[in-house]
């Protein structure tokens, strides 16, 4: 137990030498620690004739997001060195891959911008805005950059609703490049099989229930897979809990309040409990395999899932014949697409019939960048309407500009759907840096139910542990 | 666990004891420098961050948020919410059979068995069973995570195919099972090695005698060899209980899943610090760990030393 | 002739358990074994549409094998320095006497379990931040050296102390300095434990994935352990067909490592670890 008295000959000298180390260090690092956020002047390094900047994400040549690591390195870092050379300014711009789980990712962003460090353009997830933003991280475009943050002419191209995904209390924090939106795929063939039309769009959930009994009758085929659990992680918030609540009314945080264990949340659970219940009409086991969306997604490419709640990149980068990770050769012929239904016309939320999640990375700048104009510039650069369209040509998604959007949207008629049908009826998550937590407790609540506990109790635990999540019964709306 | 303020004057001062050891003629100065690299590395690079972990348990601190930038102190609020943290227990409890399953019945049994059999066998086949223990010993966790995930999946599974139970989800059916399984076939290269260099020690007449005098196997086990390696035995349970213990390999098959029923210690850690952010309930969790390590190795201390006053000198 | 019966049934058993041992310790590896070759690799171990495509990709890709050395890089810096410096701390320690060294070195065992989870990560970020040492692979060999220490000096100790000092006392008697006992007298006597406690060494910093994540910024540094985790799709997919071939080429250098120094120096426990 202890360090001292070893009895080494010479210890003392060795213990002194330790002591001493460690105190240096550790009144070295206090100091660190201590030195207060200065109010950095936005036009630091303004005239610099040679600079250099960074750029990461999470993404890499050869690996994840390969497209986009590509992109970056092809087309934008030398279509800006050379607009900077046209001015007579010598840009030196490297991208730092990443390609790993979004909680690392996450990590080492965190500990680089805590330290003040790291690269001077970097990507975050739209929900991360908050907590990063609360941690002195990352500070508002106009703070970092000034007046020519709002002045870019790029925002006139990117609807208000997508620009939220990019602030958090009001201010713009960065540029979201793009967006998404969630819908019900399902297999044409297995619905022909099963007696249901082709063109297939429910109204209600109850209509969903009718076509998975119908589907239920085919052998070997799974008829829903509504994503539960703790194992999905936030792909289960994201297909399932948050778009269902949204579907009975409810939003997970409005007006101030979270949204607790009341009746709109039981009813998500009950259409849980109906689905992964004693009819059997989805698997429960695959909602708590480790890699079991993985599975999900190989599952319905195979044809033996028929409806799947997902995002549009399943058709994108799942399904697609040519570059996909399930190839669907038949993608184009026998997936269906359909907007989630409210739980009856009208009863979602607003007042609507259909629901939708949307999301989407940011692009921020580290507040403490050398160059805040040159790498604003880069910023908006990215974000152009040319590099966007540069960016999409080779697999096209929803970008956040409308003008780009026409553009290439036109020849794919999924995409037009999801950016024409579902985004104007779709919501946003919080980005509040509490929401991870709730979205767990969301998750857990599914995977009460699935293994068997009434919809009730579930939701009466969930909204005890949201209380203690949020700090207290005043912050949750019963709804 | 603190640093020194006064190391031990009397040793110091006392040349002449040093001196009786010191064969090689080390001297104080030399056997201090031959430690220093060692000992300037450890207190650099564990000693000082550790100690900073453990103040860490002290705050709210958590990677993001407002309390990423401004932590509080909270005293023992961390270690009160853990303590009280039912996820916690069930953690404890999973942990407990993990390290006694894997490490101290399945490593320490098996690696024994396997020595044993294999101290009198001919080259090939040793070479062989004993290659093939040391590669799953040596490959990479995130490579052979993914060999026994591709082993026991529940559609294309090699170990369903196999035993004809097509359709058996053995990670989600048998979590806890599998992870010890697993850990086993991982772990037991270095219990074999430490066994198969202890019966090195166990002189051959002594096997011979007690063959002669017609002693069954486990007769022989108990009196002759038992009493040669029972050191050996204690650092097999240390040294493994302690790495089993700390193990995150088991993250990397199952994720801790299905519904936390294998989430041990250190995915519990994990979870706290990387997956909630709560960096401070993390450092606690980690100096309860250590002294729950501390607690083992006291008893198995104990208990050994207890045995070894008692039935001594059966050879 | 009962006698016989009884030897008989005994070679059985043991046949038996050698061939269980056997089975249970190859059943996992035959996927690595095939799944590399085969056109479209699932999770199951079958006898693949043969090809050496997935060898094609990944040759194409821009860290696979780079990423290689610099695992060996990382791996072979943090063994040679584990080794010299547990080798001089345990032979230290093992011919000078010091009460409470063993206990001393539990408690270092113990912090070094901290100091390898995820818990310290933002402890150590800081350290390697402040000492310069952020994006450097001397920082990570010495992050993975100070944790990797205690035990290395915890397995060696028992080999110095195994070694008779009758040897080093006759060197002495020849005018030999304590340097050159240790590197012609006690170096030569404990060598497999040398061996044995570098192949632990590579083999952990090898498989490491946290602190070569943590402290290292370019890609183009990242070793295997971290590259590894690259080869997902935007969905979070793995990508089997290259997981498994890079499984492949970042196992056989640690396969490669341990069957040249087994066969060069021998790979064992000296006389056992015993306390």
């Amino acid at each position: 137990m202890v360090f001292s008295g070893t009895g080494l000959p010479g210890g003392r000298i060795g213990a002194a030498a330790l002591a001493a180390v460690v105190m240096a260090m550790v009144m070295a690092v206090v100091a660190a620690g201590c030195g207060g956020g200065s109010p950095a002047d936005p036009d630091r390094g303004r005239d610099a004739k040679s600079l250099t900047l960074t750029i990461t994400r999470n993404a890499i040549a050869g690996g994840k997001n390969a497209e986009e690591a590509e992109w970056i390195t092809r087309t934008v870092i030398p279509g800006f060195v050379a607009a900077q050379k046209a001015k007579g300014v010598t840009a030196k711009v490297t991208f730092r891959g990443q390609g790993v789980a979004d909680e690392a990712y996450k990590t080492r962003l965190a500990l680089d911008l805590k330290s003040r460090s790291g690269a001077d353009i970097v990507d975050i997830d739209g929900i991360w805005v908050g907590e990063f933003a609360q941690a002195g991280y990352i500070r508002p475009l106009g703070d970092v950059v000034g007046p020519p943050a709002d002045a870019w002419d790029g925002w006139t191209a990117i609807p208000a609703s997508i620009q939220r995904q990019a602030s958090f209390e009001g201010r713009r924090y960065g540029v979201p490049p793009s967006t998404d939106g969630r819908v019900l795929y399902f297999n044409r063939r297995l619905f022909a099989r099963a007696g249901l039309p082709a063109a297939w769009q429910p109204r209600s959930w109850q209509d969903v229930l009718a076509a998975a009994r119908a589907l239920k009758r085919l052998p070997g085929v799974t008829p829903v897979q509504l994503d539960a659990g703790t194992a999905m992680g936030e792909a289960t918030s994201m297909q399932g809990v948050l778009p269902l609540l949204a579907g009975a009314g409810a939003e997970i945080y409005s007006g101030g309040k979270w949204t607790g264990g009341g009746q709109a949340l039981q009813q998500v659970l009950g259409l849980y409990a109906q689905i992964y219940g004693p009819e059997g009409l989805g698997d429960p086991k695959l909602q708590q395999e480790a890699k079991g969306r993985d599975k999900s997604f190989e599952e319905f490419a195979a044809g033996r899932i028929g409806i799947l709640a997902e995002g549009d990149y399943l058709w994108r980068d799942v399904l697609n014949p040519k570059s996909g990770v399930a190839r669907m050769r038949t993608r184009d012929q026998d997936v269906g697409y359909a907007l989630i239904p409210a739980v009856a016309p009208g009863r979602g939320v607003r007042g609507q019939s259909f629901v939708s999640m949307s999301g989407g990375a940011v692009t921020v700048l580290n507040p403490n960048t050398k160059y805040p104009q040159q790498a604003f510039a880069l910023l908006a650069y990215m974000n152009s309407a040319e590099m966007t369209r540069a960016r999409t040509a080779g697999t096209p998604e929803i970008t956040s500009r409308t003008d780009v959007n026409k553009q290439i949207l036109a020849g794919d008629p999924f995409l037009t759907f999801v950016s024409e049908k579902a985004l104007p009826v779709t919501s946003y998550r919080p980005g509040l840096a509490v929401y991870p937590r709730v979205s767990t407790a969301l998750q857990e609540a599914t995977a009460a139910v699935v293994s068997g506990t009434s919809p009730q109790d579930a939701a009466a635990r969930y909204s005890e542990k949201l209380e203690g999540i949020v700090g207290g019964a005043a912050n949750v709306a019963a709804r | 666990m603190a640093p020194p303020t006064s190391p031990r004057a009397d040793v110091a001062a006392e040349p002449a004891r040093s001196g009786a050891d010191d064969a090689a003629g080390l001297g104080r100065a030399r056997a201090a420098a031959f430690v220093a690299p060692a000992l300037v590395l450890v207190a650099v690079f564990l000693v000082f961050p550790a100690l900073w972990t453990l103040y860490l348990g002290t705050t709210d601190y958590r990677l993001t948020g407002v309390a990423a930038s401004e932590p509080r102190f909270v005293g023992t609020a961390n270690y009160r919410d853990v303590l009280g943290d039912g996820d916690f227990h069930r953690s404890l409890w999973l942990t407990a059979q993990f390290v006694i399953g894997s490490a101290v019945l399945g490593q320490t049994l098996l690696g024994f068995a396997v020595a044993w059999v294999m101290r009198d066998r001919p080259g090939p086949v040793r070479r062989l069973v004993e290659g093939l223990v040391l590669l799953a010993w040596i490959l990479p966790s995130s490579v052979i995570a993914f060999l026994w995930i591709a082993l026991l999946d529940r559609d294309g599974g090699t170990l369903n195919a196999l035993l004809g139970t097509p359709g058996t989800a053995w990670l989600l059916d048998h979590p806890m099972g599998c992870v010890i399984v697993f850990n086993v076939w991982h772990g037991t290269a270095f219990s074999m090695m430490l066994y198969g260099a202890a019966l090195g020690n166990v002189p051959p007449s002594h096997l011979e005698t007690a063959a002669l005098a017609g002693a069954s196997t486990l007769q022989t086990l108990r009196d002759v060899v038992y009493p040669r390696v029972r050191g050996h035995v204690l650092t097999s349970l240390l040294l493994v209980g302690l790495w089993t213990f700390n193990d995150f390999t088991p993250f990397l098959i199952t994720a801790g899943g299905p519904d936390g029923r294998s989430e041990i210690m250190s995915v519990y850690v994990y979870r706290t610090a990387l997956g909630d952010g709560r960096l401070g309930a993390g450092a606690a969790v980690s100096l309860i760990m250590i002294l729950i390590n501390l607690a083992i190795a006291l008893v198995y201390l104990r208990a050994l030393r207890a045995r070894r006053a008692a039935p001594a000198g059966a050879s | 002739m009962n006698e016989a019966v009884r030897g008989a049934l005994r070679r059985i058993g043991l046949a038996t358990f050698v061939s269980a041992v056997l089975g249970f310790f190859s059943l996992p590896l035959l996927w690595l074994a095939f799944a590399p070759f085969d056109a479209d690799p699932g999770v199951s171990a079958s006898l693949p549409e043969f090809t050496l495509h997935n060898f094609r990709v990944l040759m194409d890709n821009p860290y696979a094998l780079a990423s290689l050395r610099n695992s060996v890089l990382l791996a072979g810096g943090t063994a040679a320095l584990v080794v010299t410096c547990a080798a001089l701390a345990a032979y230290a320690l093992s011919r000078v006497r010091v009460p409470g060294r063993d206990a001393l070195l539990y408690v270092l065992l113990l912090l070094s379990s901290i100091v390898t989870g995820t818990a310290a990560m933002v402890p150590v970020f800081l350290l390697a931040f402040d000492l310069h040492l952020i994006d450097s692979r001397l920082g990570v060999v010495l992050v993975l050296t100070g944790g990797l220490l205690p035990a290395a000096i915890f397995l060696l100790k028992d080999f110095t102390d195994a070694t008779p000092p009758s040897y080093e006392e006759a060197a002495r008697v020849f005018g030999a300095s304590p340097l050159q006992v240790l590197r012609h007298v006690v170096v030569p006597v404990i060598r497999p434990g040398l061996a044995t406690v570098g192949v632990w060494a590579v083999a952990q910093v090898w498989g490491d994935f946290l602190m070569p994540f943590l402290l290292l910024r370019d890609p183009d540094k990242a070793p295997a352990s971290v590259v590894m985790y690259t080869f997902y799709t935007e969905g979070g997919q793995p990508d089997l067909a290259l997981i498994s071939t890079f499984s492949l080429l970042y196992s056989l250098p640690v396969v490669a490592m341990y069957l040249f120094v087994s066969r060069r120096y021998g790979f064992r426990f000296h006389g056992g670890i015993k306390r």
